[in-house]
């Protein structure tokens, strides 16, 4: 599984291109066409048995990150956030710019300068800066662009037996997907590399309308709170209990059979399986579930600590277990179809 | 059909397979054909000759989704569509298989949070509740039916009370029009049930059939729209400005029938019009409500001569030579 | 291009109700495009026709409605409670003179509690819609025989010029882009197109962008370029915001096709019509976002005009900044051809 070398990519939403280069060059081998549409999603055809039907498999190209939005006459760098990051975990934190990589710093005054009523508070985005050492506009102009992307520079690392990256949400899925393509599927298979769902599940609303399929499972990453400090209640998932499949969540409500069904096709094939606990967070689930009249859709999840930070934890055989259940998916993928 | 069974069925959004099966032992009576599609929409079809019209009413009715099970058999939750959390203690509320649990919070909840309160179903341990319920498992709130002279009191009419107004039009209207009756799933999440069946049908004009608020009770939020005042021709909602064509259209049929209307303009929510009128290049899409107090409470009430205004003029409009 | 503003600026289509001054904009799109129509819900569609068969299709698109209000209901004493439509800043409403678009149009004023009648918190709290009533002098009676509700309401505002080639009036968000379409096809008139142009006046953007989204899907354009207004700099704010008179603020970011603005960008740059760089790290609150996600998807731009109290009765803007978005897509169209395989891919 090409699961580090995707999360040491860099692919802001709307700016995946090399995680698409990356994806497209890893399946070129297994996939009957591949398509590039107008926003970035890549949509690899993979040929089945029969073409009765058409079935999605789905995971999202994109991670969260910055957007270099002015430059200061002293050379700081004002940005703004792409995708939903909470403020507190950007503040001191390296950054990649743009195409080179360019190294920044994000930044604040000193606890030292801040009055007692800021030292209490979170700043707000527009009030924080990236410094990358240049000491006038022009010497910073020289180096970035307005609307260059900045992601978190942190590395991807084994924690024991998990993973840490700033960029498991949705890489794993990728990875997941990268894999499952090179396998013989029953119907024609569409396995789509979405772009821009951090933004508000923007890729998948057109992938979905040029794929039409018959049905369709979103491979994603998920929020987990079973954090020091936390009740139990509010764990929504737990890491290394298996793979997260959702009854609901803000965005979709599953059919009520396409979830029994997983879990029960879990069961059988000895996949460890959790309950997502919650109707927290929505994912490119909500965007195809309502397309074209109407598709049966689901999601399952890998359980991921601090998600959207640059320093996201994931267990191992989390990633496994989403693996297998999205490979059961399309082995029986006869019982989901009826 | 009867006002009591449609508006006391069991049907939270997106778990609709009960009062859709209910609606389709009607509907099979009157339409040429009835089938579901995959958000578990229900439509109803008259076939006809000339335009193809889309009336909406959605039959699903807000609840709430254990997401928890304690040690000692308590539920946690989380809502389904819009649920006034502060007024949610001692409430009662029934899953699919009769199960009633009633909810209650921990004692420390000034701010009425949802995620301090619970359900209690009787059950003393964590097995106990789980031989009954399961984290997953949907909910909707108990109100029982009444009925006066005058008015009706029920939970869920909205929006039941528009699906037994599409089912009387689906029998009395004739002519020669292309009618889907779709009773939509998932409105109260979102209009995401229409949003599909725009899609499919891709009608010509539709109307959403749904409630609306009132402003006549004491002090209310100011407000045309009266209990008793006639079937409520939309003028807009927080989704949508109507079709001017089609709302002149409804008043033109009301006041040609003598069917008492007044106008609608609520700020408050939006309607499956919403997720209509942009489908596709655009659908022509009004609406025609029922004025209906205390809405997404155990005891909305709606006036009976309201509705019976609102059945004739959704027949009008199904039968107008366009 | 002023007499023009002055026109546009003073129609009165609030969203949804765009069919009150939809004739008079075909009306102005008719000398200068092919074909003009009105679509079902009311997008007005100028096409002008390239001279090859199955021609790559680019649609601009400009929104013609305008926020305002709607009588939401009448009093016994002929006082007219009225509701927002899109985002009105509600500290500009006491006092506004405002026309309701009844069975005739009927001027009134949105009165306002008097300060002796204010409790001490009153003063300094803006009152609330719910609160204010409009009053227009007539007996009850004859208000219930004019108006209904529903009826729209504009404000009535007035276009007027300022220092520096600068103008003020109602409505120039975003009739000030409907004006670029029409400077536009009147530029090209004589130029013959490897394409065909599709400029839309759109409906509904102040609410949900109903019109774009509908619009972009019949058409389904090969790209999109949306013209509507950003922020000028004032002494409150400089963030986020623009000159008037430094040019058309060209947009960036997920929302946008990088391949299309950056030829946007090198148009400007070549042809020395002044630009900046604005850059959004997600919904532009423009039609550009429901024009991405059309159909199958939309390579899609957004050029911007400066313009400071947006959503105002005296919405300010420099002429030379609407000349140059007009002559930023008049390079822009001149020089494409309908080879779009080469550069527009992602």
């Amino acid at each position: 599984m090409y699961l580090k070398e995707l999360c040491e990519l860099d692919g802001v939403s709307g700016a995946e291109n090399a995680v698409r280069s990356f994806i497209t060059d890893k399946i070129k081998p297994y996939a009957d066409s591949i398509t590039v549409d107008a926003i970035g999603n890549i949509i690899a055809l993979k040929k089945g048995k029969s073409s009765d039907k058409k079935v999605m498999l789905s995971a999202h190209t994109d991670e969260v990150g910055f957007i270099i939005s002015g430059i200061t006459d002293k050379g700081f760098l004002e940005f703004k956030t792409v995708g939903g990051i909470d403020t507190r975990v950007i503040i001191s934190k390296r950054v990649r710019i743009g195409k080179n990589k360019l190294s920044g710093v994000i930044a604040m005054k000193a606890i030292h300068l801040q009055d007692k009523s800021e030292r209490g508070k979170v700043p707000k985005v527009s009030s924080l800066y990236i410094d990358i050492g240049a000491k006038s506009r022009e010497e910073a102009e020289e180096h970035v662009s307005l609307g260059d992307y900045a992601v978190f520079d942190a590395d991807y690392e084994l924690y024991g037996d998990t993973v840490k990256s700033k960029a498991i949400d949705d890489r794993a899925g990728c990875a997941i997907l990268i894999e499952l393509i090179k396998k013989d599927v029953q119907y024609d298979t569409y396995f789509c590399f979405m772009a821009q769902e951090e933004v508000g599940l923007r890729g998948a609303k057109i992938a979905v309308a040029r794929v039409k399929p018959d049905i369709a499972l979103v491979v994603e990453a998920t929020t987990c709170a079973d954090v020091s400090g936390a009740e139990e209640k509010d764990y929504v998932t737990s890491l290394g209990k298996g793979a997260a499949v959702s009854f609901a969540d803000r965005s979709t409500i599953v059919r009520e059979d396409f979830y029994r069904n997983l879990l029960r096709v879990a069961s059988e094939e000895k996949i460890s399986v959790q309950t997502k606990m919650a109707l927290a967070g929505g994912n490119d689930a909500g965007a195809i579930h309502l397309a074209v009249g109407g598709i049966k859709c689901a999601s399952v999840s890998v359980p991921c600590r601090y998600i959207h930070s640059p320093c996201g934890i994931a267990a191992v055989s989390d990633i496994e277990a989403v693996y297998r259940l999205a490979d059961a998916f399309l082995n029986r993928i006869d019982e989901f179809l009826e | 059909m009867e006002m009591k069974a449609i508006t006391q069925c069991w049907g939270p959004s997106g778990r609709e397979g009960k009062i859709s099966e209910l609606i389709k032992s009607e509907a099979e009576k009157y339409a040429d054909e009835v089938y579901t599609d995959a958000l578990g929409n229900l439509i109803a079809h008259k076939k006809g000759s000339e335009k193809k019209i889309m009336l909406a009413a959605h039959m699903d009715e807000i609840g709430v989704v254990v997401t928890y099970i304690d040690e000692n058999g308590f539920l946690r939750f989380s809502n389904i569509g819009g649920v006034y959390i502060k007024r949610l203690l001692n409430r009662r509320v029934e899953f699919a298989n009769g199960v009633i649990g009633v909810i209650d919070t921990e004692s420390d909840n000034k701010e009425m949070k949802l995620s301090k309160m619970f359900i209690d179903i009787g059950a003393s341990t964590k097995a106990e509740a789980e031989s009954k319920v399961s984290v997953g498992d949907m909910a909707v709130f108990v109100g029982d039916y009444i009925e006066t002279d005058s008015v009706i009191i029920s939970k869920a009419l909205d929006n039941r009370i528009g699906c037994a107004a599409l089912l009387e039009v689906m029998e009395r209207a004739s002519g020669d029009n292309d009618v889907y009756f779709c009773f939509t799933a998932q409105e109260e999440v979102g209009l995401r049930g229409a949003k599909a069946v725009a899609y499919s049908v891709a009608p010509e004009y539709a109307l959403a059939v749904d409630v609306t608020d009132t402003g006549d009770t004491p002090s209310a939020d100011k407000m045309a729209v009266k209990l008793g005042g006639g079937a409520a021709v939309k003028v807009m909602d927080r989704s949508v400005i109507c079709n001017a064509d089609v709302r002149s259209l409804l008043i033109e049929l009301a006041k040609r029938d003598g069917i008492p209307y007044q106008l609608e303009v609520m700020t408050d929510g939006g309607t499956d019009a919403g997720a209509i009128h942009t489908s596709r290049d655009g659908v022509k899409t009004g609406g025609v409500s029922i004025p209906t107090r205390y809405i997404h409470s155990p005891s909305e009430m709606a006036s009976k001569a309201d509705y019976n205004a609102a059945v004739k003029l959704l027949t009008a409009f199904c039968e107008y030579k366009f | 291009m002023k007499e023009l503003l002055r026109k546009l600026s003073g129609l009165r289509g609030i969203s949804g109700y765009e069919y009150r001054i939809s004739d008079k904009i075909s009306e102005l799109f008719k000398p200068v495009a092919d074909e003009v129509h009105t679509d079902k819900l009311g997008n007005v569609i100028a096409v002008k026709h390239s001279t090859k068969v199955n021609a790559p299709r680019l649609m601009i698109e400009a929104h013609m409605d305008e926020i305002g209000l709607m009588v939401r209901d009448i009093d016994e004493n002929g006082f007219i409670g009225f509701v927002n439509i899109g985002g009105v800043d509600t500290r500009i409403l006491p006092s506004c003179e405002v026309i309701i678009h009844a069975k005739e149009d009927i001027c009134g004023v949105i009165g306002a509690k008097p300060p002796h009648l204010q409790t001490a918190g009153e003063a300094d709290d803006v009152s609330k819609i719910q609160d204010m009533a409009i009053d227009t002098g007539l007996s009850a009676d004859k208000v219930k025989s004019l108006v209904s509700v529903g009826d729209a309401i504009t404000i009535k505002g007035g276009f007027c010029e300022l220092l520096g080639g600068r103008v003020s009036g109602k409505s120039l968000d975003d009739r000030a882009g409907v004006a670029v379409l029409v400077k536009l096809l009147e530029k090209l008139s004589d130029v013959k197109l490897d394409f065909d142009l599709y400029a839309v006046s759109a409906v509904c953007e102040e609410v949900n962008g109903s019109g774009a989204a509908t619009s972009g899907y019949a058409i389904n354009p090969d790209m999109a370029v949306a013209i509507d207004v950003t922020h000028g700099i004032t002494p409150d704010n400089s963030k986020n915001a623009f000159e008037l008179g430094s040019g058309v603020a060209i947009a960036k970011g997920p929302n946008l096709h990088p391949a299309l603005t950056d030829r946007l960008i090198s148009t400007a740059k070549n042809n020395d019509i002044k630009y900046n760089v604005e850059v959004e790290g997600g919904n532009t609150g423009t039609d550009a976002w429901l024009l991405q996600v059309a159909r199958e998807g939309i390579p899609t731009a957004l050029l911007s005009i400066p313009l400071r109290y947006m959503h105002t009765s005296v919405e300010t803007l420099e002429l030379s900044d609407v000349e140059a978005v007009c002559s930023l897509l008049e390079r822009f169209c001149v020089e494409l051809d309908c080879d779009l395989e080469g550069w527009l891919c992602i």
